[in-house]
């Protein structure tokens, strides 16, 4: 066990290594464009690793969680609208007017996206394995259908932004910042998260897991925990959603089709569920084979389609697992 | 009424679409235990080979005798390699590993066929439509398409209630482990089952090509909806998946037709017309998350 | 794993970026995978074909084309547009086929000093407030083609027309240019589901609402569907059918089959124009590739020689972006659509036609001119353009 310790630690180390350096490197090398690449991989990460708070250690699997990517993302799109059309959002029973202030539209993002987690959360909770995952993709597809059909905000078209948000003594327009600002976001939610699954919290959610009656039995109440879970994830997918949407400056309903959200679940079982860095690791991979692959051919699915049987068929735990050992074996 | 009576056929024959499709998913997932996403891409690979084949004969049967045989092999060659595999496993490993099969099969499709969608026509001899009641026309082929699902439905009634070999499947399927002491081949009979749906899939694939565009993701479009009416009917249960299709099928078409007609006495006519067509691309989830909310198993939840 | 990946990165992003160093060089992002990926293939063979025909040049220039695929997908699409900018320093970007992706993607390359020749897309927003003078559409605006069928069907004496448009922006702008021009009653508005593949139940009630026309906007695999169960459902014989381009080019009516025949669609350009220019470049698309050319492909080669005709004013120096931008604006090529300038929002300005479905003597499908319906035909949206 205390070799395993070691070697996750220097890998997690190496990552992050190579992470901090990144950007000084593609600006040295003139591959300036590596730094949206890479952002764009920590804030899948970011996604991805909520995803697999759910699903590798609640072992709920959502197959809609996109969705909060998106209505995070939408948010504070529809905020910053707003704000350049100088058009109140709301003008009954009070004015509300849109903003590009990120420390007003972030948090309101993250808690839209909450709220819904919350309120879906607790009706599709009342289910269970693949009744769970269909249930969570049919919230998915109606607000996709919802947004594809909201003309106001350009539709299936989507929603171009004007700027990035406005971010207090940071510039937000330069992309080695707002690399640097995702990187510390994805590392604070990782360490947040670690703490949270070894956790009374996150012993109960994993006893739920693997037997959810006797954690009844015990007396706890297993669906205030799963509910808990399940919000406090939806509400970092919004985050990351807002992240998005401040990279690419655009927003479209796409990015809650749920083959986005089956990505995200690829990304999570590429990597490894269970291991929160893992995810990342899936991620990365994800994009960069898709980004690689597509420059060399246009048939890259041909490739990528083999690659994840294989990792099924012959790595367990994901590349993570793979990378740790075969023993390996979460913590 | 005469307008009614006709949108439920439409309704009746996309709900004997989406059971076709159902069945054989529904079959997997409740003998074996798997979840295979790449059960669409059996849909159009018998839809392509049909088409391929028709338009080289130009005979529709012989497409369909080529193709559902083709298809059957594909399936139980994905059996026999992957999906074997995988029965112990997790179900989150096979929805990576199917999800990794859509991606290879569409692009192989690709490669062979190019991608321009193929064409298949009505044989001419289910072509027109006939007159049902007075002043109510259908399609001729969509008549057809109907008759063929209530054939297979009858079909896999009397295969899992009437047969030996549906005693053992369904045997099979409650304790494997007994089944096989029993000396029947339980690999085997797996493998067949597998056919079975993937040629069920190939044969709703083949049905719909004269209908539909033969192309690139065809099987996508329908296997999430496929999902949505096994979740309804109940998991594994062949029965749940028929009550599912014709609900999903009713639901979905008479919502696109009557939402905007029903909207547009509450509120003015061009919100309505928008309004009513979102909900009713939403009609479906909606039905899913209500049956679900009322009955978190479907509507019959298969024995296990 | 992540070293090794980052090593391998770098050690391919040199390999490919040595090659090349003198030849002027030319993005296209465009949809290859997916269903929708024939009309990029077409856009880029279209684009391709020229450079040939000029031996490597574009206004004899030597450039090399880089083309990627989006997938449909918009940030797909960015991510693209930024790697082409920044690594390859490519200058002019080309080939979107998707309103959305423009959308996404447009507004930053131009903010970026590049050029961006659009051979498909034209939504509305780029050609009115969000008009930039380093964006230029050589395709059309699109309600263009939606128009001038609008106008064609109230020529013809039709007063009763039923429309269909998929429940999305493009749809209802598509319905919208189409009753810019036609002055008749409506019969039925109906928008139906993204990507909706079955039309039966809708047929039903636009039959039950006896229409004497009916116009359709369904793009892609939705109008196979369509015009297929049209047919089926006998509706052809008594109700005439029109609709824009995009659902009658070759390479659907190749998957359309007998159905479509006789249907009435509205187009910029179409393989029987009876232009020196047209007829040379759909011969040689045809020796080229082996299939006649549709709209697509005209488009990508009006693009490619549009922006041969650039380079060629500014001696091949994209940096003197303003004179660059002036030669542009001249729209001084052969184009193969026998008449083409831009407006003042960089949309062309070009007669609109609308043509018939038929089957030729070999027996493939194709489209017959049969009406110029606009002369120099402009958009709707140039005047809230601040150009």
């Amino acid at each position: 066990m205390g070799t395993m310790c070691n070697r996750k630690n220097i890998f997690n180390g190496l990552g992050l290594l190579c992470f901090l350096l990144l950007p000084p490197f593609a600006i040295q090398s003139e591959q300036e464009y590596l730094l949206s690449l890479f952002t764009r991989i920590l804030i899948y990460g970011l996604a991805a690793a909520s995803l697999d708070l759910i699903l590798g250690f609640g072992g709920m699997v959502s197959l809609g969680h996109a969705v909060f990517m998106g209505i995070g993302g939408y948010s504070v799109g529809i905020l910053a609208f707003h704000s350049y059309e100088s058009l109140p959002l709301l003008s009954w029973p009070f004015v509300l007017n849109g903003t590009e202030n990120a420390l007003l539209a972030w948090p309101f993002a993250v808690l839209v996206a909450a709220l819904f987690g919350i309120v879906t959360g607790a009706i599709c909770l009342r289910t269970k394995g693949m009744h769970f995952i269909m249930i969570t993709l049919a919230f998915a597809q109606m607000a996709y259908y919802f947004f594809v059909s909201l003309t106001k905000y350009g539709g299936s078209d989507g929603l171009s932004l004007y700027n990035r948000s406005v971010f207090p003594a940071l510039n937000l327009g330069s992309d080695i910042s707002f690399y640097y600002l995702c990187l510390t976001i994805l590392l604070v939610f990782l360490i947040i998260a670690n703490r949270l699954v070894r956790s009374h919290f996150g012993r109960v959610l994993s006893a739920c897991r693997e037997n959810e009656q006797r954690v009844q039995v015990l007396g706890f109440a297993s669906y205030r925990y799963k509910l808990a879970c399940y919000t406090f994830s939806a509400a970092t997918a919004g985050l990351a959603g807002v992240l998005l949407v401040n990279q690419a400056e655009f927003i479209s309903p796409g990015l809650m089709h749920w083959t986005k959200s089956g990505e995200l679940m690829v990304m999570v079982l590429l990597g490894g569920m269970g291991t929160l860095s893992g995810p990342v690791l899936g991620a990365a991979t994800l994009l960069l084979m898709e980004d690689f692959l597509a420059m060399y051919t246009e048939h890259w699915m041909i490739i990528l389609g083999p690659f994840l049987i294989f990792v099924v068929l012959f790595a367990k735990r994901g590349l993570y697992g793979l990378l740790m050992g075969t023993g390996g074996n979460h913590d | 009424m005469l307008l009614f009576i006709e949108q439920l056929l439409n309704g009746l024959q996309l709900g004997v679409m989406l059971f076709l499709m159902s069945a054989g998913l529904t079959l997997v997932f409740g003998i074996m235990q798997v979840i295979n996403l790449a059960h669409g891409s059996f849909y159009m690979i018998g839809a392509y080979v049909a088409a391929t084949v028709a338009i080289r004969s130009g005979s529709f049967l012989l497409g369909m005798a080529v193709a559902l045989p083709v298809a059957a092999a594909v399936g139980m060659l994905m059996e026999l390699t992957i999906l074997r595999r995988l029965y112990k496993r997790d179900h989150l490993d096979q929805v990576l590993a199917t999800f990794g099969l859509i991606f290879f099969f569409n692009e192989l499709t690709r490669i062979i066929w190019g991608r321009q969608p193929l064409f298949m026509d009505v044989p001419s001899w289910l072509g027109g439509a006939v007159e049902l009641l007075p002043g109510v026309h259908y399609p001729v082929y969509r008549l057809a398409i109907i008759l063929v699902g209530i054939f297979v439905a009858l079909f896999l009634y009397l295969l899992f209630s009437r047969t030996r070999l549906g005693m053992q499947i369904r045997a099979g399927a409650s304790n494997r482990e007994m089944v096989a002491a029993l000396g029947v081949n339980i690999r085997l009979l797996y493998t067949l089952v597998f056919g079975l749906g993937t040629m069920l899939a190939a044969l709703a694939g083949i049905m719909a090509g004269p209908i539909l565009a033969v192309e690139v993701g065809m099987g996508e479009s329908i296997l999430i909806l496929t999902f949505v009416v096994i979740v309804i009917g109940g998991i594994g249960s062949v029965r749940g998946a028929l009550v599912g299709a014709l609900l999903v099928g009713m639901v979905d078409t008479l919502g696109r037709v009557y939402l905007p007609d029903i909207l547009s006495l509450l509120v003015s006519s061009a919100t309505a017309d928008t309004l009513g067509a979102s909900l009713a691309s939403m009609s479906v989830y909606i039905l899913m998350a209500i049956v679900l909310t009322c009955k978190p198993a479907g509507l019959f939840p298969a024995q296990s | 794993m992540q070293k090794i990946v980052f090593s391998l990165l770098i050690l391919l992003f040199s390999l490919s970026s040595a090659q090349a160093a003198d030849s002027i060089k030319i993005g296209m992002i465009t949809t290859l995978s997916t269903k929708a990926g024939y009309l990029g293939e077409d856009i880029r063979d279209g684009f391709k074909l020229a450079i040939e025909q000029g031996k490597g040049t574009l206004g004899s220039f030597p450039v090399e084309l880089l083309v990627e695929d989006d997938g449909r997908k918009p940030e797909k699409g960015r991510q693209i547009a930024e790697r082409f900018m920044k690594r390859d320093k490519a200058q002019i970007l080309t080939g979107i086929v998707f309103s959305n992706v423009a959308m996404a993607v447009v507004p930053k390359i131009v903010r970026s000093g590049a050029f961006y020749i659009s051979p498909n897309a034209g939504p509305s927003k780029l050609a009115g407030k969000g008009c930039d003078k380093n964006y230029f559409n050589v395709a059309w605006q699109n309600d263009n083609l939606h128009e001038a069928v609008g106008k064609y069907v109230t020529e013809q004496g039709f007063k009763n027309v039923y429309l269909l448009a998929p429940n999305y922006p493009a749809g209802k702008d598509a319905l919208a240019g189409f009753k810019r021009f036609y002055k008749g009653g409506i019969a039925g508005e109906v928008y139906t589901t993204l990507g909706q593949s079955d039309y039966a139940a809708e047929l039903a009630s636009l039959r039950a609402a006896k229409p004497d026309a009916v116009y359709f906007f369904l793009p892609g695999g939705m109008g196979i569907n369509f015009i297929k169960q049209y047919a089926q459902a006998g509706l052809n014989k008594s109700t005439p059918l029109f609709g824009p381009a995009f659902s009658f080019d070759e390479r659907i009516l190749k998957a359309v089959g007998d159905a479509a025949v006789g249907v009435v669609n509205g187009s910029q350009w179409s393989a029987d124009l009876d232009t020196p220019e047209n007829k040379a470049f759909v011969a040689a698309f045809r020796t080229a590739y082996g299939r006649t050319p549709t709209l697509y492909a005209s488009q990508g080669y009006d693009a490619a020689l549009l922006i041969g005709s650039a380079l060629k004013s500014v001696n091949g120096d994209v940096n003197k972006a303003d004179e660059f931008r002036a030669a542009l604006e001249k729209a001084d090529f052969p184009t193969v659509r026998g008449n083409f300038s831009f407006g003042k929002n960089h949309h062309p300005v070009q007669d609109i036609y609308v043509r018939e479905v038929v089957k030729d003597g070999q027996g493939n499908y194709t489209n017959h001119l049969l009406k110029k319906v606009f002369t120099n035909h402009s958009d709707a949206y140039g005047g809230e353009c601040g150009m």
